[in-house]
C-alpha cells in the first residue's frame, strides 16, 4: 500500500518539476497516506513560499482530492 | 455567496492573524494544526482561531476562497501566510516577526489570543 501511493506521488511531481535536482516522497508514519515531500527546483525561484507550495498542490491535486494523501508536508527550495 | 462565506471573509479580513485550525488552541486535534499554533504563538502572534470541525462546510468554504487545499491555514491581515510547514519555516529563521511587525505594527504582541465561531 505505502510502496504505492509512493509510486504514484513520485511520477506526478517528476512530471510538474523535470528539472527538479532534489524529488524525495517519504511515507512519515509507513501508512502509506502521510506524505513528506521535498523537491528543489528553478520553478520556485522569485516565488513566494506560498505561491511555491501551491505549485507542489497542483502537481498533487488528484491523489490530494481523492484522499490518497490524508496528511503533506513540503519543502520547496531553489535549485541544489 | 453564502453567509457561511461571508462570516469567514470577514474574520479572514478582519482578524489581525487568523488560524483556521482542526480543534480550538484550548484543545488542538491535529498535529499540523498544533504546529501552526506553536510557530505563531512563539512570534508572538496575536492569534484569531476558527475551529474547522463542527461542519465540513467551513473548509469548503475556506478552500474555495483560498485556493489552498489543506488545513492549517493562516492569514495575516487578510493574506495567505500559509499551512503549517510555511509558518514553522517563517518562524525560524524569524521572518514571521518581521512580517507580523510590517503588518501589525510593533505592538502585535500586545494583542490576545481569542476564537472565534464563523457559524451562525
Amino acid at each position: 500500500m505505502t510502496a504505492m501511493a509512493i509510486e504514484r506521488l513520485q511520477p506526478l511531481l517528476e512530471r510538474a518539476f523535470p528539472d527538479a535536482t532534489e524529488l524525495e516522497v517519504v511515507d512519515r508514519t509507513g501508512g502509506g497516506d502521510h506524505f513528506q515531500v521535498t523537491v528543489a527546483s528553478r520553478r520556485f525561484e522569485g516565488l513566494s513560499l506560498v505561491d511555491q507550495h501551491r505549485l507542489v498542490y497542483e502537481a498533487l491535486a488528484d491523489p490530494l482530492e481523492d484522499g490518497t494523501i490524508h496528511e503533506l508536508r513540503i519543502k520547496t527550495k531553489g535549485p541544489t | 455567496m453564502t453567509e457561511l462565506r461571508t462570516r469567514i471573509e470577514e474574520v479572514v479580513s478582519g482578524e489581525p492573524v487568523a488560524l483556521f485550525m482542526k480543534g480550538t488552541p484550548a484543545l488542538v486535534m491535529c498535529s499540523n494544526s498544533e504546529r501552526a499554533l506553536h510557530a505563531l504563538r512563539s512570534a508572538g502572534a496575536p492569534v484569531t482561531a476558527v475551529d474547522i470541525l463542527p461542519d465540513p462546510h467551513i473548509r469548503e468554504e475556506l478552500s474555495a476562497l483560498s485556493g489552498w487545499p489543506t488545513i492549517p491555514q493562516v492569514f495575516i491581515r487578510g493574506e495567505l501566510v500559509g499551512g503549517a510547514d510555511i509558518v514553522e519555516e517563517l518562524a525560524a529563521s524569524g521572518e514571521l516577526e518581521q512580517k507580523l511587525e510590517q503588518s501589525l505594527g510593533p505592538e502585535y504582541r500586545n494583542g490576545t489570543e481569542r476564537v472565534v465561531d464563523v457559524l451562525a
